[in-house]
């Protein structure tokens, strides 16, 4: 059955003279442009055009695929970058050169590679949805488990081994079905899990204040909000590279050409510190720039988070960012404004909050249908209008995530990178996390960090008062306050993402700093209470050189250096008296 | 020719609204014939079996129900040639200094397309501006778009002609051109940049469209478009490394909002668009090197900020999109500081991949991230100095008060013409940073401050 168009508004299509469901997708015009139903009103449906609408006429023929819009699962998502529908970019641009065209169709994975495929199962096994019936070695280091889809069960009747195609017979059931490597899933559907199971092993990031003071737990959820050029994309780079997750996918969703270009030479260049290979081969992009279609970008986070339930489903680690959320929510708001839909609150549709959490709903540590573990994480960049958090986008989010990486445009105009503010940044799963911190970590850790966030309070207050009077009318301990917590700033909590040391700082690492720090600050708390002065503690030279340790190859010999170095001072400062009340503490403190 | 249709049942604002027409295409370009015998150009916004809607750029002043409508089948497209360089353009395309029409070598829709991502290549050659806290702070590279962010009465078109001046890529003589569009800004402003485009020679490699205050605002909404085409013609096809200058952003947006009113729509923050973002980046995004072209595309446009407010819709979405920002200050205008870039909320999110070894030189990351943390520190002291007095600060505080006073006057002011190499604007960083103890100059590696600080190099 044939329809035609009625009418045009930019990416917003009327057709009429056609039967379709909600979320069909359909074919537009000559050109046979892609589009999606989202609105179906008496013999009209309204659809939504992945691709530019310019030319296109009323009484251009229609024509209904009857398929949801859905996304090509199975081997080779890894290394790909995909436009918000799952088109390969690479393929678009042999088919149409550097400019994007319009009217080209291309399948998400593709269909004429050969992969070797070694089965797991055996004819006569009974099988159901999610179970693994083989295996396909899809880079180096991430075996692809290939699965019976959701809605599939039935016994194994033959199963093959051997190079096919994603879309070759693999396995034939007893009652007819047959099995290809490849799936299919509509994107606005969740894939279903056997259970939910709670988060309780830190998605460990290599970024001090992350892991540090505000971690996520793996199949956690947590938002990034910051006005522009406060580091909500160097952040979500900083995650997908050092993250210790077996999956990324990255969606680009509304932002800019250059930083998708900048990943891709990245990439394929930086290892997996884990396990040395190219980070691009455990990742999966979604490029759908700022000047790209709209609705391709509302559909960009929906094609992401169905290839991270995919992976999840074989039993891996996904982590998941999207950069940025917002964006995603404009384009909800600039299609519901063209089909006149009732606005909310700033013209955003009122099923804005609903989305937000059926998308964050989707994460989570689970146990597949098959009983394996796995999770997803998800971390949304959120970019409010003028930095302020109060409006819609950021609220609704943050009625959802369990962590809050408040982004500060002072830090940021400082340079203090990342611009993470540690008063108003939250994690919810401080808390659940603190039993892997002991046991993988130190047993001590939990002390140092709560002491270092309660100093770190203590400074905001301080502040206050020297805003009024000057620092140097303080006492000398809360001037040694001050001091310490500039440390923790300055040595702890500020990374530069952009030195090749500095950039990566495994957990062993951060606790050693932290703990440096510690011993710094309880020696010269002594050192006050003996006498000596405030004046004469600012001057040492080993609290200036801890600070540079973090940008040293060997970080251990430098640490040393500077803590034998940092012993000799404290000792050449004791008077008489302080040692005596030095040694008179740490008796105290062994007891 | 086509059909001419005279059934216009309505007119508001720039916009008509016609019925019982033939098909008529989604963003055609569209000619409309007034009674008086003149013309007028549209587009079509929205179109169905039972009505289409125009809007008319040069505005609907003069229009009735009974002008005639003739659809044109096509898009907007500019006529483009290697001959535009040296000529001068309406907002429209039409030449305004009588020269010839230009002889199209292509005919390009205004809208563009937006390039793969895929196809960039990471901009990343080191664009020499001359100013310091450009090349030292805030670094532009070609490809990027970087606009300045001014308020009325700022010297922000003494900058970017400083710039359009100085502009070069060390070592490099490769074609350059510069498009220029205004659009709304006055004739006097206009004649300014013209007159320094003149002295200076450079109107021979540059390609100017006007659209002054006067103009129709609607006709805003196609200069910028018709300039970027004529841009990436000119780098794309001629490989000519391209600058681009829009000016001002500012008056471009508040033609969309009019737009926008007159199409009755649900307004976003501020009376703008909801759809401000996604326009802005159409244009935008229309800047960068693509893999296997010799040419580039680089925008240093000019946008005020109404109010001198950063957080105003208008900076705020553009600084979403650009790849940073120069802010310009009018406390630092005000203390007679040429040019008064405020480095601390400035930014240039390319600076890292076009600064540095081979690029420039390795201290520099090191040198510019030194200067900002002094300066911001320094500057926010200035507040404390006023309330408690400068005794009661500690030698450390007192230090980074004086290097915020340096920084302004050493580093930020330079002259008019002063075109400083990027040797000088480091070395003038290093001569600043050494009046610090070197035990503060924490943001520093030992290797560059042996190698550089002025008390170790030999
Ligand atoms: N961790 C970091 N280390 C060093 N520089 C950073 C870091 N985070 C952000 N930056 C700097 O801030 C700039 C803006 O960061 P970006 O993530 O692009 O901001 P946003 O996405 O919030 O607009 C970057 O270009 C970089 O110069
Ligand atoms: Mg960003």
């Amino acid at each position: 059955m044939k329809g035609e168009i009625y009418r045009i508004s930019g990416p917003v299509v009327t057709i009429q003279g056609i039967n379709t469901r909600m979320y069909d997708v359909v074919k537009i015009g000559h050109e046979r442009l892609m589009g999606e139903v989202i609105g179906i009103e008496g013999d009209r449906s309204i659809v939504q055009v992945y691709e530019e609408t310019a030319g296109i006429r009323p009484g251009e023929p229609v024509e209904n695929t009857g398929m949801p819009l859905s996304v090509q699962l199975g081997p080779g998502l890894l290394e790909s970058i995909y436009d918000g529908i799952q088109r390969p970019l690479p393929l678009l641009r042999d088919k149409m050169g550097d400019f994007i065209e319009r009217g080209v169709m291309a399948d998400g994975l593709d269909q004429e590679k050969l992969w070797e495929f070694k089965s797991t199962a055996k004819a006569g096994d009974a099988i159901s949805g999610g179970d693994v019936i083989g295996t396909v070695q899809e880079t180096i280091n991430v075996e692809h488990r290939i699965m019976v889809p959701p809605n599939v069960s039935g016994t194994i009747d033959e199963i093959k081994d051997g190079k096919f195609k994603v879309v070759d017979t693999i396995c034939t059931l007893t009652n007819g079905t047959e099995l290809q490597m490849m799936q299919k899933w509509p994107v606005r559907m969740p894939r279903p899990v056997s259970k939910k199971l709670t988060p309780d092993t830190p998605l460990v990031t290599g970024q001090r204040i992350l892991d540090g003071l505000f971690p996520v737990a793996k199949g956690g959820t947590a938002a990034i909000p910051g006005p522009f050029g406060s580091g909500k994309t160097v952040t979500q780079q900083q995650l997908a590279k050092w993250s210790d997750t077996e999956i990324v996918v990255y969606i680009g969703c509304g932002e800019r050409g250059n930083e998708m270009a900048d990943v891709l030479t990245e990439f394929p260049e930086l290892e997996d510190p884990k396990t040395g290979r190219p980070l691009m081969e455990r990742t999966v992009l979604i490029a759908n720039t700022s000047n790209m279609p709209v609705a391709a970008r509302e559909a960009s986070v929906y094609t992401g988070i169905t290839i991270a339930e995919y992976y999840r489903d074989m039993g891996y680690d996904v982590s998941l960012m999207a950069d940025s959320t917002s964006r995603w929510a404009e384009a909800m708001r600039e299609i519901s404004s063209r089909l006149e839909e009732m606005p909310g609150e700033e013209g955003y549709p009122a099923y804005l909050s609903a989305r937000l959490s059926e998308f964050y709903e989707r994460a989570g540590r689970v146990e597949s249908l098959a009983g394996l573990n796995g999770s997803i994480t998800i971390i949304g960049a959120v970019s409010p209008p003028g930095g302020d958090f109060s409006e819609p986008v950021t609220q609704n989010t943050l009625r959802i995530v369990k962590v809050f990486w408040a982004l500060d445009a002072k830090l940021a105009q400082r340079r203090h990178f990342p611009s993470i503010n540690w008063l108003s940044s939250y994690s919810l799963y401080t808390k659940g996390l603190a039993d892997w911190y002991n046991d993988n970590v130190s047993p001590e850790w939990v002390k140092l960090r709560d002491n270092a966030m309660d100093m770190l309070q203590q400074e905001a207050e301080l502040q206050e008062i020297v805003q009024l009077v000057g620092s140097d009318a303080l006492p000398p301990d809360q001037q040694l306050t001050l001091e310490i917590t500039r440390m923790i700033r300055e040595i702890f909590l500020q990374q530069n993402a952009f030195h090749p040391v500095d950039t990566f700082c495994p957990m062993d690492r951060q606790y050693k700093l932290l703990e440096t720090i510690q011993k710094f600050a309880d020696k010269a708390n002594a050192a006050l209470e003996s006498g000596v002065t405030m004046q004469d503690i600012v001057k040492l030279e080993s609290k200036d050189e801890l600070g540079k340790v973090r940008f040293d190859e060997d970080f251990e010999g430098a640490l040393k250096k500077v803590i034998d170095k940092m012993e000799d001072e404290f000792d050449s400062l004791k008077s008489e008296d302080y040692a005596a009340t030095a040694t008179a503490k740490e008796a105290e403190q062994i007891d | 020719m086509t059909k001419e249709y005279k059934t216009i049942t309505e007119i508001s604002g720039p916009l008509i609204f016609l019925e019982k027409t033939e098909p008529v295409s989604y963003g055609e370009l569209v000619n409309i014939n007034l009674p008086d015998g003149s013309t007028k150009r549209g587009q079509v916004l929205d179109t169905s079996h039972d009505k289409v809607v125009v809007q008319v750029f040069e505005g609907t002043g003069g229009l009735n129900r009974e002008s005639g409508v003739r659809f044109t089948g096509e898009t907007i497209k500019l006529a483009v040639s290697s001959d535009m360089l040296g000529r001068i353009l309406s907002g429209s395309g039409d030449p305004l200094d009588g020269g010839p029409r230009i002889i199209p070598e292509d005919r390009l829709d205004i809208n563009g397309a937006a390039i793969n991502p895929y196809s960039r290549l990471p901009p990343e050659d080191f664009i020499q501006t001359g100013i310091s806290t450009i090349d030292g702070t805030n670094t532009l590279v070609r490809g990027q778009k970087l606009p300045i962010f001014s308020g009325s009465g700022l010297p922000h078109n003494e900058i970017a002609l400083q710039i359009a001046r100085q502009a070069k890529v060390p070592g490099s003589e490769e074609d350059f051109a510069v498009v220029f569009a205004a659009m709304g800004i006055t004739n006097e402003e206009a004649q300014y940049f013209m007159a320094d485009f003149e002295r200076t020679g450079a109107l021979e490699r540059a390609v100017v469209f006007l659209n002054l205050a006067n103009d129709p605002a609607v006709e805003r909404l196609i200069t910028p478009r018709m300039a970027l085409t004529a841009a990436e013609y000119l780098a794309y096809e001629h490989d000519m490394h391209v600058l681009v200058i829009l000016t001002d952003i500012t008056n471009y947006c508040e033609a969309l909002r009019q737009m926008g009113a007159a199409r009755e729509e649900v307004p976003g923050r501020r009376g703008y668009p909801g759809y401000m973002y996604t326009d802005l980046a159409s244009l935008y995004e229309r800047a960068g090197v693509v893999k296997g072209r010799k040419g580039s595309v680089t925008q240093f446009s000019i946008l005020s900020m109404p109010g001198d407010d950063i957080t105003h819709p208008i900076p705020d979405l553009s600084g979403y999109i650009t790849e940073g920002q120069i802010v310009i200050s009018r406390e630092l205008h005000m203390k007679g500081i040429y040019p008064p870039v405020n480095v601390l909320p400035s930014l240039s999110r390319l600076m890292n991949s076009g600064i540095g070894e081979g690029h420039t030189r390795d201290d520099h990351k090191a040198v510019s991230d030194q200067m900002y943390a002094a300066y911001a520190e320094g500057k926010d002291l200035r507040g404390l100095v006023a309330i408690v007095g400068k005794d009661a600060l500690s030698d450390r505080d007192k230090k980074l008060l004086e290097f915020a006073d340096m920084f302004e006057d050493r580093f930020v002011r330079q002259g008019l013409e002063e075109d400083r190499d990027i040797e000088t604007t480091l070395t003038i960083g290093w001569e600043m940073l050494a009046e610090l103890p070197e035990s503060m100059l924490t943001r520093i590696d030992n290797k560059f401050i042996e190698k550089y600080h002025p008390a170790h190099k030999k």
